[in-house]
């Protein structure tokens, strides 16, 4: 899958309580929580994002708390893809398991793109190409992380697993 | 065959396998699976959409109503109802109401749930503390608690190890808090990240389970997959009479790889501060002296427990909280409030003007029980101090251990235990 979207940057050590404060967890819905996402570092974010954006970010993505509220509410918020220069396990993990897309990507992204450029990335090729033409490589999944991606998260892979009927 | 770590021959047994080597992907069977009022009712909903009649084993999960409890609001009462009648309805053994509860990372260890071996997930980021056990424990998210509640297992990548050696003997009002700062301080917040954190030396062997549970529950602020301390005497102690479930414990094998090796002499250690926003800003109290702070809290899953609380009111004895200041205790388990009250710290603490509260996570992260508006400062004995954590995003935490966070609510302002007792 092909995404085109204006990008939303962020620098390192984005934290889970600055995607998502915990006085916002009483909700488990993601639209909810989408209208709070960001809202420490960057009031505009909640105001102003549109389906399809995309974060590009940092180091250590995610950091602190394993609250699924996190991706949950990036997804509410509509964003088409998180790419980072590394991730916090429990986000990596989370993301991966809820099917946020996500791309850890070396490059310095977050330095070398301007926000509100326009960013095409193809997602099975982790391959990310900026306006100018210019290309990044992320880095592949292995395989047993790609197959839970490819069955829409860790749900479907266990309902597929346990050849349970779809839903 | 190449030495194992801890947590590789844990995770192999786990896999069911001979050994395992780090980046390996296995699958491993759990042996006990944790959730609470916030990560537990997304991990339901997805558990019900996973369309499995019954969990994989009641007696092997637990589920603790610890964060927004006793409720705060409407919505926290519906997340905790969720988490009540899941509770009934799948028989699940380890479930505690309001009143029994407690911190869910102090409360497990002290319920004897936790034991040598074990291969623990909890859907809450510092469920890493269980390692100062000897287990492998690891925070994960709702989906992989809803699919662990109903297969017994969950995925992981096996984590390269860090080893961490403390030597020296601690100076007077230096504890577990400040040793993990200090090494947060020293190695970044992706200081670990994806790794495990073997904590060794005389310094840790010197330390009480209560001192060690501190440090192991903040391995996940340096980004560690898992903290832990092998078993010794001191956990044998602890597990006394506490564990009924037979255990065997695991430990390293001397030749064991390491992916690096740190070695801290402690001797000389100060008692440590982190400043906003990071656990990795840690700096000797010293540096801190003279910060005007509005608020303290005691308590939480790194520094609730007992030890912590007979520390603060060993300070607090005969004195009383500065006029500025707001000082919340919370003990963390309902029993450690009992034993408070039973050896008269509770009366310390109200005496000089503390607000004590029932068990709660409460503003730890800043849901209720203490939220700070703009402008505000606090210092907690907490884990986390990013920005907004307990409360306004424009309030700023610090933390520390219990003793610098007693002297504190006494003076105002940031201040060495050692000048106030």
């Amino acid at each position: 899958m092909t995404i085109t979207g204006k990008v939303w940057i962020l620098q390192d050590d984005v934290d889970t309580d600055l995607i998502i404060p915990a006085r916002y967890l009483s909700s488990t819905k993601p639209e909810k929580l989408a209208a709070h996402c960001l809202e420490g570092i960057c009031p505009r974010f909640p105001l102003e994002v549109a389906p399809g954006d995309l974060i590009v970010a940092g180091k250590n993505f995610g950091c602190g708390s394993s609250r699924e509220h996190a991706p949950l509410a990036i997804k509410g918020a509509g964003i088409s893809c998180v790419i980072a220069r590394s991730f916090a396990r429990i986000f990596y993990r989370n993301a991966i398991n809820t099917g946020l897309p996500i791309l850890e990507c070396t490059a310095e992204l977050s330095q070398l793109l301007t926000p509100g450029e326009e960013l095409t990335v193809d997602l099975e090729q982790g391959l990310i190409e900026d306006r100018q033409g210019r290309r990044y490589q992320a880095m592949p999944f292995p395989p047993f992380m790609q197959q839970i991606i490819n069955d829409g998260g860790l749900i479907e892979h266990v309902r597929k697993r346990l050849d349970l009927p779809a839903r | 065959m190449a030495g194992k770590t801890m947590v590789e021959k844990i995770l192999a047994r786990g896999a069911g396998r001979e050994e395992v080597s780090p980046g390996e992907l296995i699958n491993v069977k759990v042996d006990l699976a944790l959730g609470n009022d916030i990560t537990a009712p997304v991990a339901i909903k997805e558990f019900n959409r996973l369309g499995v009649k019954e969990v994989f084993d009641p007696d092997k999960i637990a589920l603790v109503p610890d964060h927004f409890t006793p409720n705060r609001d409407l919505a926290a009462a519906e997340q905790a109802k969720v988490l009540r009648e899941f509770s009934r309805y799948h028989r699940i053994k380890h479930y505690y109401e309001v009143g029994r509860m407690g911190v869910e990372h102090a409360l497990l260890p002290e319920q004897g749930l936790i034991w040598p071996g074990q291969i623990v997930i909890g859907a809450d980021s510092h469920s890493c503390t269980y390692g100062a056990l000897g287990a492998f424990a690891t925070g994960v998210g709702s989906t992989d608690l809803a699919a662990a509640m109903a297969l017994g297992e969950a995925w992981f990548r096996v984590p390269s190890t860090l080893q961490f050696i403390y030597r020296g003997v601690l100076p007077p009002w230096v504890g577990g808090k400040d040793l993990i700062l200090y090494t947060i301080g020293q190695i970044g917040v992706e200081g670990a990240r994806y790794r495990a954190m073997e904590l060794c030396g005389e310094a840790v062997e010197a330390l009480s389970m209560d001192g060690r549970l501190t440090m192991t529950n903040m391995a996940i602020e340096a980004g560690g997959k898992c903290g832990y301390i092998q078993p010794d005497r001191v956990t044998e102690e602890y597990l006394d009479g506490r564990v009924e479930h037979p255990y065997q414990p695991v430990y390293s094998d001397p030749e064991a790889l390491y992916e690096e090796v740190y070695a801290f002499d402690v001797s000389n250690l100060e008692p440590q501060v982190a400043f906003p926003h990071s656990p990795a800003n840690s700096r000797p109290v010293g540096e801190a002296s003279g910060i005007e702070i509005d608020q303290v809290v005691i308590g939480s899953c790194t520094n609730g427990r007992l030890e912590d609380l007979k520390v603060a009111a060993q300070i607090l004895q005969g004195h009383e909280v500065h006029p500025r200041v707001r000082l919340i205790v919370i003990p963390a388990t309902q029993l450690i409030y009992r034993q408070a009250l039973e050896e008269g710290l509770l009366e310390i603490f109200v005496k000089a003007g503390a607000a004590v509260s029932t068990p709660t996570c409460g503003p730890c992260l800043g849901g209720h029980m203490g939220v700070l508006a703009a402008g505000e400062k606090a210092l907690a004995t907490t884990n986390r101090n990013f920005i907004g954590r307990m409360g306004h995003p424009e309030s700023k935490v610090y933390l520390s251990g219990p003793a610098v966070a007693a002297a504190s609510a006494v003076t105002g302002t940031i201040t060495h235990p050692g000048e106030v007792v």
